[in-house]
């Protein structure tokens, strides 16, 4: 396998955009990466677009003859919300087969205010609907049962999972790509509205319209183009689903096949947790980032609780270690399904390049940058980038 | 066409099972496909193959208990429209090693709140509670779990 680097990098802020098209919002954030990585898309080899609630519409193709039909390969992904993500991979790969010097991921979505998902079942007659009279499929309630685990089996607070909120609505605010950019106390995290016990209002990420983009090279087009420039290499891009376990089809386990994804990117990255600079880690819920804690390695077993209340997570500019979503995660950014995995990628790499965008919350001398995602069915990506 | 209506219609609307692993008959009761060689149980009764192991048409058909404990729980205070809430979901170990989602009834969501290490490996037995009435009027009956008397 050859090496493989992000040439360029683009995103749109993430939030509502009821007057534009899903191939639009691709095309926007598509742009803004050309430019960045001062190739055009004549340069381009292959393209890969992630989109999930349009996913039979050709949505790569859309943005092709937006922003130019050259003819070339074009992969629609759809993998939950590990679809932008997997299309960056599908580039990455394409890349680093030695098929391919120059490859284009998209990642976008646009949910408005869709509000709730997952649930619902019945077929055709709603009276054999599950919800509500067999459980709840629910997301909320299903990473909030995911917390209620580590609950158990730990004794972890409700303040633990609401201290989790209150760090990444400040990060947020110095995000200006995030849907959400206001501050929340502890208190407004508690006693906000309960939507699926143990999450509140504010421990729910929010639905929403985004997009972003990357461009992969190789390393022969890396110097004829990135000269003189900082330029992350991805170091390990690994994807796994879930492994049979005794629950898991009736409480989707989260954990296992994250943990799976954790160590094989480590080896084959040749590094461990303790060398990760920032993690941009998949929060759709307050309490799913608290098992991922653990699922990534950035603490022991059990020790989740400990770590938010000694400050892992925060930013180190606010006083924490091991900083977790500093772009204010799904939580606040926002999680515009098909975006989510290209973006948490864009934001990583912006740290490691000390690109402007990222300039007011820059975690200083990031060397690795960590980016997981997990799409619920289940699909978990974790991609580790370095300089 | 009135005809043909009144021969389809001489089956008297009765009582039908929510999901096919339930079973009302003699008493209400789950069902489970257990594989031959690994012992994996599923509630699926058409499996072709066991994601354990991937062994291969050697289910056989089991009832499960209607005894069982919580593994953990969520009270859900926002659903879709229409849907009256808090209501609480819960998943049920059962003792043959396979494990169900379903409704905590008969509890005090506001307790479990408050008390939510209450709940964890709590003794719960299953009570079958018609839901809803369907197109072709049969109530329709779902399995639900509620703290054990005994």
């Amino acid at each position: 396998m050859r090496n493989v680097y992000v040439l360029g990098t683009g995103m749109i802020k993430f939030g509502r955009y009821p007057d534009k098209s899903v191939p639009e919002l691709g095309s926007e954030a598509a742009l803004i990466a050309l430019k960045d990585a001062g190739v055009t898309i004549q340069d381009v080899e292959l393209f890969a677009s992630g989109n999930l609630f349009q996913s039979n519409a050709m949505i790569g193709q859309r943005i092709l003859q937006q922003i130019g039909q050259t003819g070339i390969p074009v992969v629609n992904v759809s993998n939950a919300c590990a679809t932008g993500s997997t299309a960056f991979r599908e580039a990455y790969m394409a890349v680093a087969s030695g098929m391919y010097d120059i490859t284009m991921a998209v990642g976008v979505e646009q949910m408005g205010k869709q509000g709730l998902l997952g649930g619902g079942g019945g077929g055709s007659d709603p009276a054999y609907a599950t919800e509500e009279r067999l459980g709840s499929g629910l997301m909320p309630a299903v990473f909030g049962q995911a917390g209620m685990e580590h609950m158990r089996k730990y004794g972890t607070t409700l303040e633990h999972f609401a201290k989790i909120s209150v760090k990444s609505h400040k990060h947020a605010t110095r995000n200006p790509f995030s849907q959400y950019r206001n501050e929340v106390t502890l208190e407004d995290v508690l006693n906000a509205r309960m939507v699926a016990f143990p999450n509140t209002l504010y421990m729910c990420c929010p639905t929403g319209d985004g997009a972003a983009a990357a461009i992969l090279v190789s390393e022969d087009k890396l110097k004829q183009y990135a000269a003189g420039r900082k330029r992350a290499r991805v170091a390990a891009s690994v994807l796994t689903s879930d492994p049979y376990t005794e629950r898991d089809l009736t409480l989707p386990d989260v954990s296992t096949l994250t943990r799976r994804a954790a160590k094989k990117a480590y080896e084959i990255a040749g590094i461990g947790p303790q060398d990760v600079s920032l993690t941009e880690l998949h929060d759709c819920f307050a309490t799913a980032e608290l098992v991922h804690y653990e699922n990534l390695g950035l603490c022991g077993d059990g020790e989740a609780g400990k770590f938010i209340d000694q400050g892992g997570g925060m930013h180190p500019g606010l006083g924490g270690k091991s900083p977790v979503n500093v772009s204010g995660g799904l939580l606040s950014k926002g999680h515009p399904l098909g975006a989510t995995g290209v973006a948490n990628i864009c934001e990583v790499v912006w740290h490691l390049t000390e690109d402007d965008r990222a300039k007011e919350r820059l975690v200083p001398n990031a060397k690795v940058g960590m980016a997981h995602v997990i799409g619920l069915g289940s699909a978990c990506t974790i991609h580790l980038l370095t300089v | 066409m009135a005809e043909q209506s009144k021969t389809e219609s001489t089956e008297q609307p009765g009582k039908r099972p929510i999901l096919p692993f339930l079973k009302l008959e003699p008493t209400p009761h789950l069902v489970g496909s257990k594989c031959g060689k690994c012992g994996a149980v599923y509630l699926d009764l058409k499996r072709m193959a066991c994601s354990k192991c991937g062994a291969t048409n050697q289910f056989t058909q089991i009832p499960l208990s209607n005894k069982g404990n919580v593994w953990v729980f969520s009270v859900i205070h926002q659903s879709f429209p229409g849907i009256k809430t808090p209501y609480v979901t819960a998943i049920v170990d059962l003792p043959e090693g396979v494990s169900v989602k379903s409704n905590l009834v008969d509890i005090d969501p506001d307790e479990l709140q408050k008390n939510p290490q209450q709940a964890f490996g709590m003794p719960v037995e299953m009570v079958a509670n018609v839901v809803s009435k369907d197109r072709q009027g049969n109530e329709v009956v779902a399995f639900q779990y509620r703290p054990s008397k005994n």
